[in-house]
């Protein structure tokens, strides 16, 4: 289980968040203006990043806040939190370096390095 | 036999067990494995698949063969490790995977069939007939398993414990508990956790001669550290605490048991808890734990892990055998020697498959007179159930020589104990030359000390702890640590040799056995590899290794090393399978906590409950609240019951409690902004005073709520949701209003628990609110429906709106929560003129399926439109945008044949449609073209008939049209109707 | 010609007995990579097996790789609580998943791998009315859908599985439930070695330890992967990576409508036989059966966020444990031995994705969530025709990717069939 660094309460438990997808994805102003294609793109398309995520958090067992939290979807670390309205920090991409990251041998978290 | 002088047990009370029916004794501080062995009981279990008799190999975790049935009934745990089990007076054990006896066992006949059964034999047989699958499955299943399942319910309760500590410490070994005091010294707030039933680790199995610390023997530094770290506030020691998970940020899980030694005199106490602990810092102390060698029949009972035979020696004060060979490959195992000639233990030889002895150990041993066979092998063993000779022979040479013994203790190595460490996303290394993983690259704040680190020379743990554990916790206090170093006499180790696989030439035609519970042996692993099965997860799926209730902890190394060989790659580049929780099995019951029956789900009821208990009702679970299902009277039946609120309520006044309905309370400059937003029809004109009923859409056009929204006043409203969705309304509105729309200035109030609200329904429920608030006028002009009025009772404020479910006049009257039995109470009385009937959720149901009225999760399953319901008429077409808006536009929703909300008539108006039923139109073979499904379906009281609402493709185009209804034996004429069945044209709504 | 690995028979290991199991073939070859490929499977999971073995035994196309970046039936396959029903409420899901169940049910005999598909029934539990209300229609729909299925009352669940508490008086009682008895279990490792035995045995290169690392494209054409093991050509490629999906459909500049979850899930220790069926509860989230071996499997729920750290919270399956302990108040006992998570790849509408993409010769098949073991060989004969003919079948055209777009999609969830 995390711990998430509420920008309002603090660091608490998971378990008293929840999350809501990938963030920045803003609600198109023009409706009427899109296709069939631009609206599944805003209502189901996701990047669903394997690395840095930026995403959306609620508080919901807190202070009921919405804010963002910037985490490796990889290893589950936190990088950052910020507030709804602020701009993503720019962040040092720990991506893994093949696209899975994976060990090519076995399952532990062996390191393949023999020394 | 049994030392006199023995340390931890000498002054103990002896005590009384059973072991499968026969009684035995042992000493408290015994665990079932030390007292049966000291009883001479060295056969205790038969294996899953050979049923080969067994015996006890370890004193630890990572048995895997002594496991027992423990207790009985009601008490009864299958598949506990006698190794771990605490003695206590009383105690009946069993051994298992058996019939009729561990001495006897019928399930033998697999070991004569052994060569049918290879790795994976069940997946090249057992094919045919292919309807024989079950029968042979049967069969199958019956052979497997080891111990049984309890037959009654658990008599015991479970505890979960929060625990936060700047240093958590996992072993107590000799780091562990240097660990400790030197965080204790550092004001740390320290938790050690120990899995046993005494702290020490490796300290138990040492003597008293050897290997001492600063010159005290180990276990009287052991003491005098403990008196130390006990009269410290900073420092909590729990033993009987296995550390089990090793999770993200620091969280880790430990069951602790809480009566080990109690046994079965404590039903409905707490027998374990379940620690969830946050720490700053861990350090993982786990030590290691002891490999065997892999060779022919080397699961006889009387072979077990040199060390363990030292701790029962030095520990238990057991002498195991009167005549013991040693088997190792490495300098530990010459301890053992030196452990029993200090207890007069004849040690008839030391086999050794290295050439050149170097280490000191050896050399004593050597000057004892104990005779050492060196680049020697054991190439087999005999004695069924008790080992009776070793057969030995020079590596490459033929000649054997045969000794005997009854005892043999072997050791290949040791594996420090990584588990944590990996769990946690630490990565390992291996290291050749006593082949081991060793930790490489912490992923979290953790230090690995002592022999889990591969650290395995004392004075090299003391000093490696003092240094590594002063730099890890790095804290700037200058405390005094003078006083707190160690040393430890140096000793020469020799290298070990690796022997994977000693015999490798007979290793097709023996029994190797390389994971004993799941009886898998090097040849199993040798056929895997020769089918193709290259990759550790392969192998160790295929054969099985590892996956017994030991998790592998004496058999996972072993394997890599065997296909190592047999492959001629390096272990480095095999890798290995996950260390996955739990490092020891956790009871179920541990995992849930208190968190079952009565605790098992918050159960919300509404500040009239209590009435309804009163006043015979039987509840429906809606979400997590109770709510009144109906009130049967007398001897009633459910439908007579139901029958009766119904009509009551159409002819008369029915009373409805709607406490449970969601009410969000919305303020600010914007709210009617953001209702048009939020709600598909518009709200900018809705004047103060006046309620509007609304149908709330997902983005996708689908219809998640609905409910009726009253402004209070200019900048004040409320809103209300359906019962079970109150919740994620109330946080889908805050995501909008926080995320999306953050210029919209309007604030939400969840206040459903607030207000107990009574809707008091039918002709004669103005009658009430008369009575109720004396000087209102309640006449449709000047209190129409769908209006509000703030009114007052006895000076207590109440929100009174004209709104209906059940399309007769209705006052809905909301109320302090507080004081909302009571005026149910006063209801109750007033309308006793009027046959006032309180009515459940059934009859409701019925009243609003008469008038056509949906239920958002009946009529509605997150594919339906408010398009599909037919209400086109709340649809907004002037509204720019709404949420869900667009997506009404789609290809698919703008379809005309889509399903579509309709009323349902049986043609034979006495059968009652089951709920749920499929429509067609025409029957055929399977499988019938469906063109829609029944929603709501009831008998009406006040019709006289059943009646229907359903979602038919192209309904509303269809009235008048014949469909059918194939139920399993019987199909039923139905007609597409209006939804509406009663007051289509709302006269008696509006009256 | 490709010499086949013997034939699987009582006989045979007999005769192998008799040379101490030193003559057994490989159940598949390791083989060279060639430079070009008529198709290539990115991942070797079970749907990506299958897809291998129905396009060379269907479809006459053998010369396939199947590409895996670790070792086969090593993601979800082998990661599963091994559940097989097809009482699935629409229409679309019905047939394809009852498909699959079809092939499910000559799987041993086909492949001559006993895959140990076990028909013990799987029954859905109701513990409220609204529960009872979902459950009926899908026993409606499926049984006009000829997919066997059957109502049982309370009474009737206990006589059918009596370690359930069907006390009235507990939390969420048991009011009913449905029964499919074709419905059960299968040894999941097995599924994916018999289907890649079987594909082997007609041509197809089964390639372990190869991560892609990018998708070639020309001119909207598919011309072959980039892999840690070098360049491979080929005009149709088939993903079916599961949890990795989006991640490969990025090297292709394509966006899904998924997500990717932990999905946890853990078995106890193994005992006698004590439960002889597969028992699913939806609202309190308990998903039980005992394995052959004797351990009880045990499904928990998803994690409320993306990851592919294949770790779960812990609160996730005790919330599973609880409900376990609430409805088989007997377990409260027994241990638990084994945990782990997997990578599940989650649609809007619970339901897969099996389509032709914009770029020609690329086609995926994904989205399947937690509950893509019971569909392994429909999904893999289905995939095998859309990539052979380049257009879906019938039973999985309801499945494009198109449907996002067209709102025309196949929801799972508001049935309360939950897709395990």
């Amino acid at each position: 289980m995390l711990i998430i660094n509420c920008p309002y309460c603090g660091e608490r438990e998971q378990e008293e968040f929840s999350c809501g997808g990938e963030a920045h994805i803003e609600r198109p102003k023009n409706p009427p203006d899109l296709n069939d294609d631009q609206w599944a793109d805003y209502l189901f398309l996701r990047q669903n990043i394997k690395g840095l995520q930026y995403e959306r958090w609620n508080h919901s067992f807190g202070c009921r806040q919405w804010f963002n939290v910037a985490r490796n979807t990889a290893t589950d670390e936190i990088l950052a939190v910020y507030k709804m309205g602020e701009k993503p920090p720019a962040l040092e991409s720990n991506n893994p370096i093949t696209p899975c990251g994976e060990p090519a041998i076995g399952s532990g978290n062996f390191s393949t390095s023999k020394k | 036999m049994r030392l006199q002088n023995n340390k931890n047990l000498g002054q103990n009370k002896k005590i009384s067990f059973f072991f499968d029916g026969k009684k035995y004794y042992g000493y408290e501080g015994d665990t079932l494995a030390s007292a049966l062995l000291s009883n001479g009981v060295y056969l205790v279990g038969r294996s899953f698949k050979y049923h080969r008799p067994r015996g006890i190999i370890s004193a630890g975790c990572e048995e895997p063969n002594g496991i027992v049935q423990l207790e009985l009934n009601e008490f009864t745990e299958p598949n506990r490790r006698a190794t771990e089990v605490i003695l206590y007076d009383g105690l009946i054990a069993k051994s298992q995977n058996r019939w009729p006896s561990v001495k006897y066992d019928v399930g033998a006949i697999n070991d004569l069939l052994a060569p049918f059964f290879p790795a994976g034999f069940y997946y090249k047989t057992f094919m045919w007939p292919p309807k024989f699958w079950k029968t042979y499955e049967h069969f199958i299943r019956h052979a497997a398993g080891l111990g049984y399942s309890p037959k009654k319910e658990d008599p015991h309760k479970y505890e979960h414990y929060h625990y936060h500590c700047d240093t958590l410490i996992v072993g107590s070994g000799v780091s562990g508990l240097y660990a400790a005091q030197i965080a204790a010294a550092k004001n740390q707030k320290v938790l050690l956790v120990e899995q046993e039933n005494q702290t020490g680790g490796s300290i138990l199995s040492s003597n008293n001669h050897d290997n001492k610390i600063s010159d005290k023997s180990q276990t009287q530094w052991k003491n005098k550290i403990l008196d130390e770290l006990n009269k410290l506030n900073n420092v909590r020691i729990i033993t009987n605490t296995t550390l089990f998970a090793y999770m993200h940020y620091n969280y880790l899980l430990a069951i602790q048991d809480l009566q080990p030694n109690k046994g079965t005199d404590k039903a409905n106490s707490i027998r374990q808890i379940v620690w969830k602990i946050r720490a700053k810092k861990v350090i993982l102390a786990t030590g290691s734990i002891e490999r065997p060698l892999t060779f022919n029949n080397n699961d006889r009972p009387g072979i077990m892990l040199a060390n363990s035979v030292s701790k029962y020696l030095n520990g238990y004060g057991i002498k195991l055998g009167k005549q013991i060979v040693i088997f190792t490959n490495n300098d530990s195992a010459y301890q053992t020697v030196i452990d029993c000639h200090y207890q007069n233990v004849n040690v008839v030889a030391v086999i050794d498959v290295r050439n050149n002895l170097e280490g000191e150990l050896p050399l004593k041993v050597k000057q004892l007179g104990i005779k050492i066979y060196t680049g020697s092998i054991i190439s087999n063993t005999s004695g069924r159930k008790k080992l009776k000779t070793v057969q030995i022979k020079k590596i490459n040479q033929k000649n054997i020589e045969i000794l005997n013994c009854d005892l043999l203790c072997i050791s290949g190595g040791w594996s420090p104990t990584v588990h944590l460490f990996t769990q946690s996303r630490g990565k390992l290394k291996f290291r050749e030359e006593d082949s081991c993983f060793i930790p490489h690259q912490a992923h979290q704040d953790t230090l690995s000390i002592g022999s889990c680190n591969g650290v395995f020379d004392l004075n090299n743990i003391l000093n490696e702890t003092y240094k590594s554990v002063n730099n890890f916790l790095n804290t700037n206090d200058k405390n005094n640590l003078d006083g707190k170093r160690y040393d430890a006499e140096l000793n020469k180790t020799g290298k070990q040799k690796n022997a994977w696989l000693i015999d490798r030439e007979n290793i097709s035609k023996s029994k190797m056995f390389v994971d004993f519970q799941n009886d898998v042996t090097a040849k199993d692993i040798k056929i895997a590899l020769s089918e193709g099965f290259q990759s550790i997860e392969h192998v160790k799926r295929y054969t099985t290794n590892g996956m017994a209730t030991d998790q592998g902890k004496t058999s996972n190394v072993n394997a890599l090393g065997i296909i190592s060989e047999l492959s001629g790659q390096d272990i480095s580049n095999l890798g290995t399978t996950t260390f996955r929780l739990p490092y020891t099995p956790v009871t179920f019951g541990a995992m849930a906590g208190r968190f079952v029956k009565e605790f098992f789900d918050i159960e919300r009821t509404t500040p009239i409950h209590s009435w309804h208990t009163n006043n015979n009702a039987l509840f429906e679970d809606v979400g997590q609240w109770k709510r009144p299902w109906y009130y049967p009277k007398n001897n009633e039946t459910m439908d007579e019951a139901v029958n009766r609120e119904v009509k009551a309520t159409r002819n008369s006044l029915g009373i409805l409690d709607a406490s449970t309905l969601g009410k969000i309370d919305l303020k600010g400059r914007d709210v009617s902004e953001f209702l048009n937003r939020v709600y598909t029809n518009a709200w900018s004109k809705l004047a103060i005073g006046k309620c509007r009923y609304g149908v709330m859409l997902g983005d996708d056009g689908m219809v998640i709520d609905d409910g009726v929204t009253t402004r209070l006043g200019e900048h004040h409203y409320v809103m209300t949701t359906t019962t079970g969705n109150a919740a994620s309304v109330m946080s889908k509105l805050e995501d909008w209003l926080q995320t999306e729309w953050p210029e919209l200035q309007v604030y939400l109030t969840s206040v459903t628990e607030q207000f107990g609200t009574i809707s008091l329904n039918g002709p004669n429920s103005r009658k009430i609110v008369e009575s109720l608030f004396p000087n209102q006028n309640f006449s449709s002009e000047s209190f129409p429906h769908m209006s509000f009025k703030e009114l007052k009772i006895d000076g207590v404020s109440c929100r009174v709106m004209r709104i209906s479910f059940t399309g007769e006049i209705c006052y809905e009257i909301n109320i302090s929560a507080s004081y909302a039995l009571s005026l149910w109470n006063k209801c109750i009385s007033l309308g006793e003129n009027y046959n006032i009937t309180p009515y459940g959720t059934e009859a409701m149901h019925v009243l609003r399926a008469e008038k056509g009225y949906i239920i958002v999760g009946q009529e509605t399953d997150g594919s339906v439109t408010p398009i599909d319901l037919d209400m086109n008429w709340i649809v907004s077409k002037k509204k720019y945008d709404f949420i869900g808006k667009r997506a009404l536009n789609r290809s698919d929703t703008v379809k005309e044949n889509r399903k579509q909300l309709v009323g349902i008539l049986t043609v034979d108006p006495s059968i009652v449609l089951e709920e749920g039923s499929q429509l067609v139109e025409v029957e055929t073979s399977l499988p019938m073209p469906m063109v829609g499904h029944i929603t709501s379906s009831y008998y009406s009281p006040n019709l006289g008939r059943s009646i229907a609402l359903g979602l038919v493709k192209s309904g509303t185009k269809k009235k008048g049209a014949k469909l059918i209804v194939p139920t399993i034996n019987k199909s039923i004429e139905v007609e597409i109707t209006s939804p509406v069945f009663i007051d289509p044209k709302n006269e008696r709504l509006f009256a | 010609m490709i010499k086949r690995s013997k034939k699987y028979s009582v006989f045979s290991l007999v005769k192998n007995a008799l040379s101490y199991h030193e003559n057994w073939q490989p159940a598949w070859r390791n083989p060279e990579i060639k430079k070009e490929y008529d198709a290539i499977i990115v991942g070797g999971g079970g749907h990506g097996l299958t897809t291998a073995y129905y396009l060379a035994k269907n479809h006459g196309i053998k010369n396939i790789a199947v590409v895996e970046k670790g070792w086969i039936g090593g993601g979800n396959t082998g990661r599963n609580t091994t559940i097989i029903r097809s009482n699935y409420l629409w229409d679309q899901s019905a047939a394809i998943y009852d498909h699959a169940l079809k092939l499910w049910e000559g799987m041993s005999q086909e492949l001559n791998y006993n895959v140990m598909f076990s028909q013990r029934g799987v029954m859905n539990v109701a513990h409220n009315l609204h529960d009872v209300r979902e459950l009926k229609r899908r026993w409606h729909a499926n049984r006009l859908n000829g997919v066997d299925c059957e109502w049982l009352n309370t009474k009737e669940v206990k006589k059918f599985c009596p370690v359930i508490n069907t006390s009235p008086n507990i939390r969420y009682p048991v009011l009913g439930a449905t029964l499919q008895r074709r419905a059960g279990t299968a040894r999941h490792d097995a599924v994916a070695w018999g289907y890649a035995r079987g594909a082997d045995a007609m041509g197809v290169d089964i390639i372990q330890n190869c991560e892609v690392t990018e998708i070639n494209i020309n001119n909207g054409n598919v011309t072959g992967i980039e892999t840690t093991r070098g360049t491979i050509k080929s005009k149709k490629i088939g993903v079916v990576c599961a949890g990795h999906s989006s991640v490969i459909a990025k090297m292709a500049g394509i966006k899904l409508p998924l997500e990717s979850r932990p999905l946890q899930a853990l078995v106890s220790e193994p005992v006698k036989p004590v439960i002889d069926t597969v028992v699913m509860s939806n609202t309190i989230h308990a998903y039980v059966s005992q394995s052959d071996k004797g351990e009880l499997v045990i499904g928990a729920g998803t994690d409320g966020y993306n990851s592919y750290s294949q770790r779960g919270g812990f609160n996730i399956v005790e919330d599973t444990i609880m409900a376990i302990v609430e409805l088989f108040p007997l377990f409260s006992r027994m241990k638990m031995l084994r945990h782990w998570g997997g990578i599940v790849d989650i649609c809007p509408d619970a339901s897969p994705i099996i389509s032709k993409t914009h770029i020609n010769g690329l086609y995926f098949n994904c989205g399947w969530g937690t509950g893509g073991f019971k569909a392994t060989p429909g999904s893999g004969w289905v995939f095998a025709h859309t990539i052979a003919n380049d257009q879906p079948h019938a039973l999985n055209a309801p499945f494009s990717i198109n449907r996002f777009s067209s709102g025309e999609l196949v929801d799972e969830h508001g049935a309360a069939a939950v897709a395990h």
